[in-house]
């Protein structure tokens, strides 16, 4: 049932957030179409903005993964994972979170396929990879695209409440399916 | 900190793949990588473009300012040093919006216009303020209350019950952003930190959607 709700909701959000908006505009006597493109010109200038940061984050992450530095790092802390309840399969992926969705998601779906989505292992990486977002990628593109280039805090706020949310959620899914 | 961070994510890959014989896929790494983060980049133009209209829209409407307002009292706590009527608390509310309910597309466009809001009362050309640290630090500490991608790999994998994660997540969640909140508002405070602080441009009245 509440799959289905959720299907729907995806399913239905954007065309009445798009009907929303247009409508309330033009109940407001918005020139709505001239209104848009004038928005929308912004985009092009802002996407070609952050290709360099992009580049550079995606092709060191790359790099990472692909030599398989994940899987030494991950035995080199496994010790201290175990101490604090994390199953050392979960390592590579908690690794990964902070620098890449896209590769965080890879690492889920091959727990998923070898321990099963349902198990200890496949929740705690589900909640993980639902709990925290990319914090090298959204603070190379966003502070890329007005070239900031002294972040001062930004990273060390950012890595302590990814820290926060993998504790949390290796304590709430030993608590709730352990 | 971030030229440490990707010097050694490239010297850890490298030396590690020289020691395992595993050079041919460093090579391939770089090069597809590279590819795809202009893939990616050009990919999002519509998609901006799309929501930037939107925006744009909405913001000529008045919907915006009207939404902020309502978030206000928040948002001038998070925020203290964007006057109230400045179009950033609009870019960054619906940019947590959409983060919020789990449209990724949309949240992208309205935070880089929130980061671009943020940079008119900026001072300095390459130093972050404290707001675009908050904000940012409220951004990666992720507050999606329904993790829609991954409830979709639970379903593709066979998940008897996909959703159970939802529960937990939102739990996970609220415990990062609070220590984002946290962690922001006192790092701001350091001795350190304030030192390095940019002044704020001071503005006395603010066109609506203005830049």
């Amino acid at each position: 049932m509440f799959v289905s709700v959720m299907n729907n909701i995806s399913l239905y959000a954007i065309p009445l957030i798009l009907l929303g908006i247009t409508t309330y505009g033009v109940v407001k006597k918005v020139k709505v179409y001239e209104a848009f493109t004038e928005g929308a010109k912004e985009g092009f200038t802002t996407a070609v903005r952050i290709i360099p940061f992009l580049t550079a984050m995606l092709v060191a992450i790359g790099v990472f993964r692909a030599s398989g530095s994940m899987d030494y790092f991950a035995k080199l802390v496994a010790p201290l994972t175990n101490a604090i309840g994390m199953p050392s399969e979960v390592l590579p992926m908690a690794i990964m979170r902070p620098l890449s969705g896209g590769g965080a998601s890879g690492i889920m779906n091959g727990l998923f396929t070898e321990y099963g989505p349902d198990s200890l292992v496949g929740r705690m990486a589900s909640v993980m990879n639902g709990s925290t977002d990319t914090t090298f990628y959204v603070l190379a593109v966003y502070f890329g695209s007005v070239s900031i280039k002294k972040g001062r805090y930004a990273l060390t706020a950012g890595l302590l409440a990814d820290l926060a949310g993998l504790l949390a959620a290796v304590i709430i899914t030993n608590m709730v399916f352990g | 900190m971030i030229n440490y961070v990707w010097f050694g994510l490239l010297f850890i890959g490298i030396l590690v793949s020289l020691f395992t014989g595993n050079v041919q896929v460093v090579t391939d790494a770089a090069i597809d990588n590279a590819k795809t983060a202009v893939e990616l980049s050009l990919g999002l133009i519509g998609v901006m473009a799309l929501w930037l209209g939107m925006m744009r829209v909405a913001e000529e409407a008045g919907l915006v300012k009207k939404l902020s307002r309502a978030l206000r009292p928040a948002l001038v706590k998070l925020f203290p040093d964007i006057p109230p009527e400045h179009p950033a608390l609009g870019s960054i509310m619906m940019n947590i919006a959409a983060n919020v309910f789990g449209l990724g597309d949309a949240a992208t466009p309205f935070g880089l216009r929130a980061m671009k809001d943020l940079q008119t009362l900026n001072t300095t050309d390459d130093t972050a303020t404290d707001s675009m640290c908050m904000f940012l630090a409220l951004n990666t500490s992720s507050v999606t209350l329904v993790p829609a991608s991954v409830i979709a790999y639970r379903v593709a994998a066979g998940s008897a019950n996909a959703v159970e994660i939802i529960g937990p997540a939102i739990f996970a969640t609220t415990i990062s952003t609070t220590v984002a909140i946290i962690a922001a508002k006192l790092l701001s405070k350091s001795r350190k930190h304030r030192a390095t602080k940019p002044d704020m441009v001071v503005t006395n009245s603010v066109k609506e959607g203005g830049n």
